[in-house]
């Protein structure tokens, strides 16, 4: 069975208009796309939608009382709350670097949850 | 007293940009000085967690601090100097420059420089400029109010929230709203299309089935002591509310989103000519405004969506002063050519260009008045099309821009140059 879908490409602000075209549930065509993010993301959007998560993070005795965070990489689009709810039920002690893993395998997903931002022990 | 060649006023995207641009062109780091009222470097980036930033200056995805923290690295690195929680006063042209700013430790200061870069950004319309009726209870913030207590200190504003507005800020704030636990009841928006970008109404409304009403506006806020609920209702091609379509959404908070204004007091106290259109400086081909040496780029001379082009657009005007300052014994350039918004163009950045100080290749950036599918962006010299760009869709939430070729102005008397929309 084919199958038409139109989507917006969320890989960049740019949020080109693609089409992808599916049969049997495989992906035979993608066009509207201006770069390769765009093919990459419509061809897993239509199989597996993936997100990345940021958030914030509770910080002790840091310059701020939290940190923003982020997935490293993309998790299941199905797995946000998940992850969501494994970063707010900790906390890490100041200081923080950019870059610095917070969380390892968060929720289950192999992808690690990492700071975006330095923080400053005060 | 501080003597400068170029002073920097706003430490945020712009502010770095320009001033890296600045001493990419020779100025001596030491010769710059970046005033920044806030407590650290980087302006609206701290608080924009979300990624997205970076695709074009940096070729990889990055958060707001992420950003920042690159261009803050540089800055130190180059050692320009910087001076944090320093409001400025007032900017007064003459011989030189004087700027007159505040801190806690030094008091008042006095600052002379050849050359200024206003890069103050832009702030948020707040509820008092959108006549919304009702009384003034607790629970009322604007969108990026919002992003600062949940992203800055973790401090979620309500639990029940209807926001005003689908500027990009108000669906990243559906979006972290939602992770963090609230109820996103509802997106109104007046237009009939949203003023944020793509990306957005999709990764954070439709990702999690938030209703976006297009052509919807708030008439009414609920409650006394905290906001209880808002009345929203449909509106005419007029915006003008339409009777009987009133419907009640209970909520606990209310978030506008509902456009940014450059933030110009400083420009206007020193005399410079704000476009009524952008609400930031009329500036020519070296982003210069009607005073020579005063220099504008980011949110503070236009809106930008992207934080990518803002430092695009202040590197260039980094690039400029410096030149500026070079060449202060030069004579005056000659008057320079207008650049025409017409036909679904609203404004242009820049405003004139004087051919004797263009670049082998000038970007002309506008944003158009509604939606387009389909269209042509034409350029013309005169009455004469120089060019025209096939355009898929165009929306005013997304900013456009031209390229124009020295060599196209080349041997021709050109009086105007005219950029439209057509079919």
């Amino acid at each position: 069975m084919k199958e038409k879908r139109e989507l917006t490409c969320i890989g960049c602000p740019m949020g080109c208009q693609i089409t992808v075209v599916l049969k049997d549930g495989l992906v035979t065509d993608v066009s509207g796309n201006t770069c390769k993010i765009g093919d990459t993301y419509a061809r897993e959007e239509v199989t597996n939608p993936r997100r990345t998560v940021t958030s914030i993070l509770k910080v002790v005795d840091g310059e701020l009382p939290v940190v923003s965070v982020k997935t490293g990489e993309t998790v299941p689009k199905d797995r946000i709350f998940a992850v969501m709810e494994e970063i707010n039920s900790i906390s890490v002690e100041a200081p923080v670097s950019i870059g610095q893993v917070l969380i390892e395998n968060v929720a289950d997903t192999g992808v690690s949850v990492v700071a975006t931002r330095e923080i400053k022990k005060v | 007293m501080i003597r400068k060649s170029l002073v920097i006023i706003g430490g945020g995207p712009a502010g770095m940009a320009a001033a890296l641009g600045a001493v990419e062109n020779g100025l001596a780091p030491d010769e710059i000085l970046i005033l920044e009222r806030d407590k650290r470097l980087g302006g609206i980036l701290n608080q924009c967690i979300h990624n997205g930033f970076g695709l074009h200056t940096f070729k990889e995805e990055l958060t707001g601090p992420e950003y920042a923290a690159r261009y803050e690295a540089q800055i130190k690195a180059k050692k320009i100097s910087y001076k944090l929680g320093t409001m400025v006063m007032s900017i007064r042209d003459g011989e030189e420059k004087e700027i007159i700013a505040m801190n806690g430790q030094e008091g008042i200061l006095e600052i002379y420089a050849k050359a200024v870069i206003l890069a103050m950004g832009c702030r948020e319309r707040p509820r008092g400029a959108l006549n919304i009726p009702g009384y003034r209870p607790a629970g009322i913030f604007s969108a990026g109010t919002a992003q600062y207590y949940v992203n800055m200190e973790g401090k979620l504003p309500g639990k029940e929230v209807v926001i005003l507005g689908s500027g990009d800020i108000g669906l990243i704030m559906a979006h972290r709203m939602t992770l963090e636990g609230a109820k996103v009841k509802a997106v109104a928006e007046l237009m009939p299309y949203s003023g944020g970008l793509k990306r957005n109404i999709v990764q954070c409304l439709q990702d999690f089935d938030i209703p976006l009403l297009l052509s919807h506006t708030v008439v009414d806020i609920h409650g006394k002591e905290r906001v209880e609920g808002v009345t929203i209702a449909k509106v005419d091609e007029k915006s003008a509310p339409i009777p009987g379509t009133e419907k009640y959404y209970s909520c606990d908070t209310l978030l506008l989103s509902c456009g940014l204004i450059p933030e110009n007091e400083l420009s206007l106290g020193c005399g410079i000519t704000l476009s009524p259109v952008t609400g930031g400086p009329v500036v020519n081909e070296s982003l210069e405004t009607n005073i020579p040496g005063v220099f504008a780029c980011g949110n503070v001379l236009h809106v930008h969506d992207l934080v990518d082009f803002v430092s695009g657009e202040a590197k260039e005007a980094g690039e400029r002063s410096a030149e500026y300052v070079r060449n202060l014994s030069a004579p005056e350039a000659e008057e320079g050519i207008p650049v025409l918004a017409e036909n679904g163009v609203r404004y242009t950045v820049p405003a004139t260009i004087r051919t004797q100080h263009m670049k082998e290749s000038q970007t002309i950036r506008f944003r158009v008045g509604k939606e387009y599918r389909g269209v042509k962006v034409c350029v013309y010299l005169d009455n004469t099309l120089l060019r025209s760009i096939p355009k898929r869709t165009m929306a005013p939430g997304e900013m456009e821009k031209v390229v124009l070729l020295k060599k196209d102005l080349a041997d021709r008397n050109v009086k105007s140059i005219r950029i439209t929309v057509e079919e």
